[in-house]
């Protein structure tokens, strides 16, 4: 094999929906840089999108596995306050120890726990997964009202909110974890076994389940797997603001699965790339910064967001012939 | 009898009951006529919403834009209500009329693209909220005329209570019970009704038999946008004032009703007694608690608690269905 066959095999590898997403991101990126004045490249505005993308960002990972396999998980938002919200009362109520310890794995037991629930009931009762998740969404922001009762838990040590606001080399530490977390779950969903089949069941669970693949346990998995990333995602918002308060974010919800559906997530599940929903979260981030820097209204760029996603769709239909799926 | 007991509305109104008798023992309170009216307008809005949604699960679809449908059209009414002509009947001609072209628009794009009905609506509830919080800019509107705030005082019933004020059955209420007869008769008493069922089973064996997909898809849509339409009427003529941010975000409560009341987001079940059903367990559930004091951080879980039972019992009901047929 020579080397020109060798590149033409390298570019037919990458998936071509990766490409057309990263040329819109570097279009969106000149286009925004352009209409501020530059200003969209000055080192500080690039530094606040890498604070405010990550909590976005972890919680549109947590949403991509359920879709892979053809769900949706609505409980996100209320894991990630109920983890948060654990984390903070151990933070500002327990002293001596090594709190901060204790706050991080408190706070993402209690996301395992959460996802406990919509795992068991949807993998193995054969519970719809909207329904399940729009239950344990209710049910745990309800359990966020009653601990909290309402009133917003702040103060945190300094150390604790280096996770939210510190920085290594000029590079924001919320953005390390977020890619952090995409690269370690990138791996686990496209190159290991349990990854592999969660694709599969994604595109044909009974099949699945009739190669010999134990379909409920890859459910299981990953609904278990979507709240634990939701608590770290808890633990970025909470050190990002000094606070904590149950109902935060819900804005955020049908936006995590649009970000799914733009980054290459076939809705019907058993497609989709990781590096796909990264660069959806930074096309994303940089249009609403970038509508911010302007003075445009964000809720424009909110309405715009609506019509991206529409003729994505629709674009993707009619270059490929066929829908998703 | 034994077809009665696997009915899932036996069970719903089983609850409701159970329910009603505890809180009237604990509480006499909630079973005296004012609460009950007052219970009842207050969930004229969630009701006729969850009708619209009934009709989209049977069809085997699923609607989360009809909150920012609802706001567009209250919206535009309150503007020609206020700027241009205070006519009563516009008040409902217009929120009808954007309600069906926004539900329309939802239809199309579902049936062209193909992609599941939640992953659309959810880009048109940003698209319809986002354009229009934009040319809004968010204001609130206050003076709505005199013909409205009439409309919306309207009693169609007064009762005398012996040394008190009293109880009167608000109009309002009236819309949803209107509401619930058009939905039942559609459902099962036209051939429209029988094919969204069908349709709703099994959308392949419904092409094959020959119904056209895309016009049952545009009729359940665009109903769904018409009872937004007038459950936004609705809205604003229980608070007077129509505020651009008062509707968006009820949309997952809507759902979780039709959900209790048995409807399959599977599609092809569902009933609109179900669906009245649910509205209402939701609702006293809500009511007892304020009733009897406890604090409303406790609504939430509550009312998470019941959906998950239902799920539950819903996924229990199913295997046992499945070990029978096999």
């Amino acid at each position: 094999m020579n080397t020109k066959q060798l590149i033409s095999k390298r570019i037919e590898n990458i998936d071509s929906n990766v490409v057309v997403l990263f040329a819109i991101f570097i279009a969106v990126f000149i286009i925004m840089a352009f209409l501020s004045g530059g200003n969209l490249l000055q080192i500080s505005t690039l530094q606040a999108i890498g604070f405010q993308l990550p909590f976005l960002g972890l919680l549109a990972i947590a949403q991509m596995g359920p879709m892979l396999t053809g769900g949706i998980d609505l409980s996100i938002i209320s894991i990630s306050n109920l983890a948060g919200i654990v984390a903070a009362k151990v933070l500002v109520d327990m002293s001596g120890g090594p709190v901060i310890l204790i706050a991080i794995v408190g706070a993402l037991l209690t996301a395992l726990a959460a996802g406990a629930i919509n795992a068991t009931a949807i993998a193995y009762m054969g519970s719809s997964p909207i329904i399940t998740t729009l239950g344990s969404m209710i049910f745990l922001e309800g359990v966020t009202l009653v601990v909290t009762k309402g009133n917003i838990i702040s103060g945190f040590p300094k150390a604790f909110l280096a996770i939210g606001n510190g920085a290594v080399f000029w590079i924001p530490i919320p953005l390390l974890i977020f890619l952090l977390v995409a690269v370690v779950f990138g791996v686990i969903i496209e190159k290991t076994p349990f990854g592999i089949s969660t694709y599969m069941v994604g595109s044909n669970e009974t099949a699945t389940q009739y190669s010999g693949i134990d379909t409920k346990k890859v459910l299981f998995r990953t609904y278990m797997t979507s709240g634990f990333i939701a608590g770290i995602s808890s633990l970025v918002m909470i050190a990002r603001f000094n606070t904590a308060q149950s109902g935060t974010g819900f804005s955020y919800l049908l936006l995590t699965v649009l970000l799914c559906v733009l980054g290459g997530v076939s809705p019907n599940g058993g497609a989709g790339k990781v590096i796909g929903l990264v660069i959806a979260v930074f096309i994303l981030q940089v249009v609403s910064s970038g509508f911010n820097l302007i003075g445009l209204s964000s809720f424009l760029a909110k309405s715009l967001w609506g019509v991206i996603l529409i003729g994505a769709i629709f674009l993707n239909k009619y270059l490929t012939g066929e829908a998703y799926g | 009898m034994t077809q009665i007991l696997k009915k899932s509305e036996f069970y719903i109104g089983l609850a409701v009951l159970l329910f009603g008798i505890v809180l009237s023992i604990m509480e006499p309170q909630f079973l005296t006529l004012s609460n009950w009216f007052d219970l009842l307008r207050n969930n004229t809005f969630l009701g006729i919403l969850a009708l619209g949604e009934l009709v989209i699960l049977v069809s085997g679809g699923i609607d989360v834009s009809f909150t920012a449908t609802a706001t567009v059209a209250q919206y535009i009414m309150g503007i020609v209500l206020t700027k241009f002509i205070g006519n009563i009947f516009l008040a409902f001609l217009i929120p009808g009329i954007v309600g069906v072209s926004l539900g329309a628009f939802n239809a199309v794009i579902i049936y062209l693209t193909g992609v599941p009905a939640v992953v659309i609506t959810i880009a048109t509830l940003n698209l319809y909220y986002g354009l229009f919080q934009f040319l809004s800019g968010g204001e609130w509107i206050y003076n709505l005329p005199e013909s409205f705030r009439n409309m919306a005082q309207t009693n169609i019933l007064t009762i005398p209570q012996e040394g008190g004020w009293p109880v009167s059955l608000s109009i309002l209420v009236l819309f949803w019970l209107g509401a619930i007869v058009v939905t039942w008769f559609i459902l099962n008493r036209t051939t429209v009704g029988r094919k969204l069922y069908a349709m709703g089973d099994n959308q392949e064996a419904a092409k094959r038999a020959g119904f056209s997909i895309f016009k049952l898809t545009l009729f359940s849509y665009s109903y769904m946008g018409f009872l937004a339409g007038i459950a936004g009427v609705m809205q604003a003529a229980q608070t007077q004032v129509i505020q651009p941010n008062a509707i968006v975000g009820r949309e997952l409560d809507v759902l979780a009703a039709v959900i209790i009341g048995g409807a399959s987001v599977f599609g092809g079940r569902g009933s609109v007694l179900g669906t009245v059903l649910g509205v209402i367990l939701l609702a006293i559930v809500r009511n007892g608690l304020v009733l009897l004091g406890v604090s409303s951080y406790w609504h939430s879980v509550a009312t998470g608690l019941i959906i998950l039972i239902v799920v539950v019992l819903t996924a229990l009901q199913r295997r046992r269905r499945k070990a029978q047929s096999t």
